[in-house]
């Protein structure tokens, strides 16, 4: 900062010899060796039988179920992260009522694993076989089957909704704890109620502390999906491979081929999850001005002071208050 | 402000006209637990009056500032704004706790500054003025960003309008702090420490600030440790130290001419 430009060009620059890592060459050498060995090795498996697996990674059927996994997972993603913030605001609410809401629903969806939850779904037309409008205990109005109601895609999708928001409330509940209070000080100082509050500062600012262990959740989501046989939905990738391994008495080629799909959607997901941290980014980042410092900024404020002098809080530069 | 007069009535609360104090303190008590940090605090603050609050960290003077726009509730006593009680509604000899969405009303009124600015982040300096008119009056997105271009030129910054809090100085964000409480143009304004966060060489602009806005007869309760500023602009100024006010009077008499022992200790060491 110091150093004037003129001062600078005086002193010829210094060659500088970089540091050398030369172990890190031979284990990089190394590693590749290992890798292509195992690579030309799996190459020629019969095991790995990889004619099958050109021939099933883009059959209709296994495409089709990866459709079915990405809808799954993009679905009761997006139901899970809006119960969870709805959860995790409950829970930081000032009412008492919602606050015990929000508990027991974490303490039952948490406290179960999702394969038992996803299992009672399946089960839920055999236990409320009826649905009944009237008054309770009394004979219904109306009554109809359970049956028409409940199909298998949509309880997956409720089921495995359900179980994530309960972690996501835990993980917005984290964001929210991560904001200033003085943030939410300042809003209230300005008249903005409690949910104004929330929904325009706390929650913009928790997103940013949301969204890495939520791309996590998503991921874990997409793998997930593979236990709603439970219900039993069948048409997911997971199911739809074994299927066709069971139909060619070969269930290696398959595993690799719904490895390759599940892999495929993680890295677009992916993709998407540095977009949307990108934009929550905002306020946070590099300064517009490197150059400016505090002072020359101060400084041109002062000049605009000045001249604004028909301003009702014209600056008086006379006689400074300390 | 006609909805908050409506049902105060009682001894002094029952009209605003211009005589009527903009803030009264009777025997405001608060504590915390069994810790008692204001006791039995009665002040005046007059329309237009500039009031310095002073003295140890402590001494209850920031909790007094919150207690009146209601951020802290206070424990017994009675304290009204431009002749409105408070957070609390008044009938038939009981005072009743308002919704908060009344509070929130309240609260509009109120200019509030903070020690940490707490601008918001995640928005520019221009979208943090623009905030409460339009999400809290409703006020069109146009005529709130022409408001508050012009709140920012009055602090200095309209070529740092859309520059986020993370870009500008200490001094920067406090001013546009400032603009953006008085965007929801405030009867009142309260000024918790507003220096104290600022690099030295940085008071001096949001003090000036400040000192403009005293000369636009805003009414202002500052609590600060700047004594300089205190005997050049407030009209009043207070001394409080364990939760009781110790002394009042004229700055440039109780700064030159403190009256009390504890008073004296505590300038000597900070003048």
């Amino acid at each position: 900062m110091s150093d004037s430009p003129t001062e600078a060009t005086k002193q010829p620059p210094m060659k500088v010899v970089k540091l050398r890592h030369p172990w890190r060459i031979v284990f990089a050498v190394v590693l590749l060796a290992a890798v292509a060995v195992f690579v030309i090795d799996a190459a020629q498996r019969e095991a790995f039988d990889w004619p099958s697996v050109g021939k099933y990674v883009f059959d209709q059927r296994v495409s089709m179920a990866a459709g079915y996994t990405l809808l799954l997972t993009v679905l009761a993603m997006v139901i899970g992260v809006v119960l969870g913030i709805i959860l995790a605001v409950m829970r930081q609410s000032p009412n008492p009522v919602l606050k015990s809401i929000a508990w027991v629903y974490l303490w039952i969806f948490r406290g179960t694993p999702v394969y038992v939850q996803l299992v009672f779904w399946g089960l839920l037309s055999t236990i409320y076989t009826t649905v009944d409008l009237g008054v309770p205990f009394m004979e219904a109005w109306i009554s109809f089957p359970t049956e028409v109601l409940f199909n298998a895609f949509w309880l997956a999708v409720i089921g495995l909704a359900l179980n994530e928001s309960a972690y996501m409330a835990e993980i917005v509940r984290a964001g929210l704890l991560s904001v200033d209070s003085g943030q939410h000080e300042a809003a209230t100082a300005l008249g903005m109620g409690w949910g104004k509050t929330m929904r325009r500062v706390v929650l913009p600012q928790a997103m940013r502390v949301i969204i890495p262990p939520t791309g996590n959740e998503v991921i874990s989501m997409l793998k997930t999906t593979s236990l709603v046989s439970a219900i039993p939905f069948t048409l997911e990738l997971y199911m739809r491979t074994r299927d066709i391994s069971v139909e060619i008495f070969n269930p290696i080629p398959l595993l690799i081929v719904a490895s390759i799909w599940y892999l495929a959607i993680t890295s677009v997901l992916m993709v998407g999850q540095y977009f949307l941290e990108k934009r929550f980014a905002r306020g946070v980042g590099v300064r517009p001005d490197a150059g400016a410092g505090p002072v020359t900024a101060s400084m041109s404020a002062v000049e605009l002071e000045q001249t604004d002098a028909e301003a009702a809080i014209g600056a008086k530069h006379g006689g400074d208050a300390r | 402000m006609s909805e908050q007069t409506t049902g105060a009535v009682g001894e002094g609360t029952a009209t605003t006209d211009a005589t009527t104090p903009m803030v009264l303190a009777e025997h405001v008590s608060k504590s915390f637990g069994s810790n008692e940090v204001l006791k039995d605090i009665s002040l005046e603050v007059k329309r237009g009056e500039v009031l310095c609050l002073v003295g140890p960290s402590g001494s209850g003077k920031s909790t007094f500032l919150r207690c009146i726009n209601h951020l802290e509730q206070v424990s017994s006593g009675r304290l009204s704004v431009d002749g409105a009680l408070v957070g609390y509604r008044e009938a038939g000899g009981r005072l009743y706790e308002m919704h908060p969405k009344d509070i929130s009303k309240q609260r509009r009124d109120i200019g509030m500054v903070f020690q940490r600015f707490n601008l918001f982040p995640h928005m520019t300096a221009l979208e943090n003025v623009m905030e409460a008119p339009t999400q809290v009056k409703g006020v069109s997105k146009a005529k709130a960003k022409a408001r508050a271009l012009e709140l920012l030129a009055r602090v200095g910054l309209a070529e740092r309008a859309d520059y986020y809090p993370a870009h500008l100085s200490g001094g920067q964000q406090q001013r546009v702090a400032i603009a953006r409480a008085l965007a929801m143009d405030p009867k009142l304004m309260l000024f918790d420490e507003p220096t104290s966060a600022l690099d030295p060489e940085l008071v001096g602009e949001v003090l000036d600030v400040m000192k403009g806005l005293a000369k636009t007869g805003m009414t202002m309760i500052v609590v600060t440790h700047e004594m300089g500023f205190a005997r050049e602009v407030a009209d009043t100024l207070v001394f409080m130290d364990g939760g009781v006010v110790v002394e009042t009077g004229d700055p440039r008499e109780v700064l030159s001419n403190p009256q009390h022992a504890r008073t004296q200790a505590f300038l000597s060491k900070v003048l």
